[in-house]
């Protein structure tokens, strides 16, 4: 059996920790002072694709939509076990929502051709919307799964999982082609294997302007890539109305800092008669009791 | 053009509809009455048509209602295509799906194929203006959720898309008080799915009972990194049995592994508003307080006066949970 596993990953800034200097004085959030990183749970779902590669054999393609330097994302797929790697990038998608990078990703896969899994990851931490995964089966005509913890089976056919929910889990079954967001609890990631840090650390990216063969577009299992594909809106053939900001419906209307809505606080003395005093009043107000 | 109605896809798991769909009930007869719209909902499954009085009680008018023994159970691409169908006919100018499992899953591929704005897990709805350059938009929805992990708030719109679409977490909505009287008027709809529509197939569905429901709970006695070590942790359960009350958390007790991540308020945690909510070591992070901050009553309980949490607490006592905790049991415990 050969799968042909694509993946989509991200790079996002590290809202899980955003120190002060990250926030500016009006209370937005400086970009720039955060560090970039792999979306974590876009590593649970290269993990997925990697060790589903391992078990039935195939080759696992990483995709991202980003600026130039997402590359570096693209990078850390190759360094665990991805076969090739596209970045799509162009100012057209910039200011994208949810929708427009659907778009963009689903203009981008059809571009890498018959393929019979994606993995995604179940969100990205800057947004935490949990949307794109399923958006780009939409776009893409095909089925999802979501949420998912575990993956059970798989033929050449189909693929059995476990996806959990609020009420529990369920085992469920879907034919390729198919879209997998992939939770935390999936896996433990791998680390970059050394060797293929030695193989990919000064590997470059090329654009998709020079025009070459279809045949490009065709990795091997084992083989090495010579560079990090980079497409832009015209080479997947998308419709540039529909990428970035004028394919997004939702826009960001304002930001606010976190105010406290600081309530009239009454405090309560540590001693035992303060606390009494308290516990006395919850109950009088049948709070307690 | 749309109406002026707000739709809920009313969430149902083994014939009973989620809470949250009629929390959304709620808010949405709240931007109905701004709007001058009328509340209708969208159910999918199979037998289920004595639920739908719930809804109704709720002010919700009208359900669609579509039936079929294969939509018994969730799956993404027939639950989809059914809801956006309805959509397109009914014209709602706003439609609420819970930010639930299923919610997450259905509501993106529905704004997929409508090819309209969707805002996750939004705090707070509202009504209100727009302006981009010189074009006006009047009363439409307001979409405020956290971003960046919870640093700021922002403020989303989805002016030129129709509908508006959001998605808004269990317990998050304030639920108001039912009124069986009122009755929905029930339209079946006739859904035109192929037998190719239902590719996902359903092996097993297993319930599993949670080890703590905090949004059932009327009081919540929460243990923060202050309040985590075995004695004080016991403590912690102590008072929140003397009391009456379930056990919570923040997220690094749940992270360090000594309560399980049913116990976890906030933002990545459940959402909760109690009678009493007592903080106990808790510094009180936006994460946090997102989760609580709408309890009817917060005490605070921290050794540091500067600590965030006294800053939405309405009593604060500053002191520690080791001393503090057993002078409540005691004083609970002489009264009660
Ligand atoms: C994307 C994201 C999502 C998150 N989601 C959540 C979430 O859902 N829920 C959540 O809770 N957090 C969440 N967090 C984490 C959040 O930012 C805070 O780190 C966390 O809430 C802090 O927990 P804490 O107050 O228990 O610990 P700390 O911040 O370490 O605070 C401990 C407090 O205990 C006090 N203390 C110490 N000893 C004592 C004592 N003996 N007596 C009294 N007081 C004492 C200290 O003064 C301090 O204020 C999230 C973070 C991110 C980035």
């Amino acid at each position: 059996m050969s799968l042909k596993i694509i993946v989509t990953v991200k790079q996002v800034p590290d809202t899980h920790n955003v120190t002060g200097d990250a926030m500016k004085p009006d209370g937005t959030v400086n970009r720039a002072a955060l560090p970039a990183i792999f979306n974590p749970e876009d590593l649970n779902a290269l993990e997925e694709a990697i060790s589903l590669k391992n078990r039935v054999g195939g080759t696992v393609t990483a995709i991202t939509m980003g600026p130039p330097n997402a590359a570096n994302v693209l990078k850390e797929c190759l360094y665990r076990g991805a076969d090739d790697c596209v970045l799509i990038s162009d100012r057209k998608f910039a200011g994208a929502d949810t929708l427009a990078t659907s778009y963009a990703l689903k203009c981008a896969v059809e571009k890498i051709g018959k393929f019979d899994v994606i993995f995604s990851g179940r969100q990205a931490i800057d947004g935490d919307t949990a949307q794109v995964g399923p958006q780009l089966a939409e776009k893409l005509g095909i089925n999802q799964l979501s949420n998912v913890k575990q993956v059970l089976d798989v033929n050449k056919k189909s693929i059995t999982v476990k996806r959990s929910t609020e009420y529990g889990h369920e085992k469920i079954k879907s034919n390729f082609p198919v879209l997998i967001t992939v939770t935390s609890e999936a896996n433990e990631p791998r680390t970059p294997s050394a060797k293929r840090v030695m193989a990919y650390k000064n590997i470059q990216t090329e654009s998709s302007s020079g025009g070459y063969s279809e045949s490009y577009l065709t990795v091997t299992d084992g083989g090495t890539i010579a560079a990090i594909k980079e497409w832009n809106v015209e080479f997947i053939n998308a419709d540039p109305i529909q990428c970035g900001l004028s394919g997004s419906p939702t826009k960001v209307k304002n930001v606010q800092n976190v105010v406290l809505t600081t309530q009239n606080m009454k405090e309560i003395s540590s001693s035992v008669e303060g606390i009494t005093a308290l516990m006395n009043e919850l109950m009088d107000e049948h709070i307690i009791g | 053009m749309s109406t002026k109605n707000v739709m809920v896809f009313l969430e149902q798991h083994k014939k009973k509809i989620a809470n949250v769909s009629i929390e959304l009930i709620c808010e949405a007869n709240r931007l109905a009455a701004t709007l001058g719209g009328e509340v209708e909902a969208i159910l999918i499954g199979n037998g289920i048509k004595e639920e739908m009085s719930i809804p109704a009680h709720y002010g919700c008018k009208k359900i669609f209602y579509a039936e079929d023994k294969r939509l018994s159970h969730f799956t993404s691409i027939p639950y989809a295509k059914i809801i956006a169908d309805i959509i397109r006919e009914q014209k709602p100018q706003i439609v609420l799906f819970g930010a639930t499992t299923m919610g997450r899953d259905v509501a993106p591929r529905v704004a997929s194929e409508l090819k309209c704005g969707l805002t996750a897990d939004c705090t707070e709805l509202k009504i209100g203006d727009h302006t981009i350059k010189d074009k006006e938009f009047k009363n439409i929805l307001l979409q405020i959720r956290p971003a960046f992990g919870g640093n700021i708030i922002a403020t989303i719109v989805s002016p030129e898309s129709f509908p508006s679409m959001a998605t808004v977490r269990p317990g998050v909505m304030k639920l108001e008080e039912a009124n069986t009287k009122l009755k929905a008027q029930i339209v079946p709809f006739t859904h035109k799915l192929k037998d190719s529509d239902f590719m996902t197939e359903i092996l097993e569905v297993i319930d599993e009972a949670k080890a703590v429901n905090l949004q059932a709970a009327q009081i919540i006695v929460s243990a923060g990194m202050g309040a985590s070590d075995t004695s004080a942790l016991a403590l912690v359960k102590d008072l929140a049995k003397t009391l009456g009350g379930e056990v919570g958390s923040s997220r690094p007790v749940v992270d360090s592994g000594v309560l399980i991540k049913d116990h976890q308020v906030g933002q990545t945690g459940v959402t909760v508003r109690p009678n009493l909510y007592i903080a106990c070591g808790i510094s009180g992070q936006i994460q946090h307080r997102a989760g609580m901050a709408e309890s009817k009553r917060i005490i605070a309980i921290n050794k540091d006066p500067e600590a965030p949490i006294f800053s939405i607490a309405h009593y604060g006592i500053v002191g520690d949970v080791n001393d503090v905790i057993p002078k409540m049991i005691k004083a609970f415990k002489a009264k009660a």
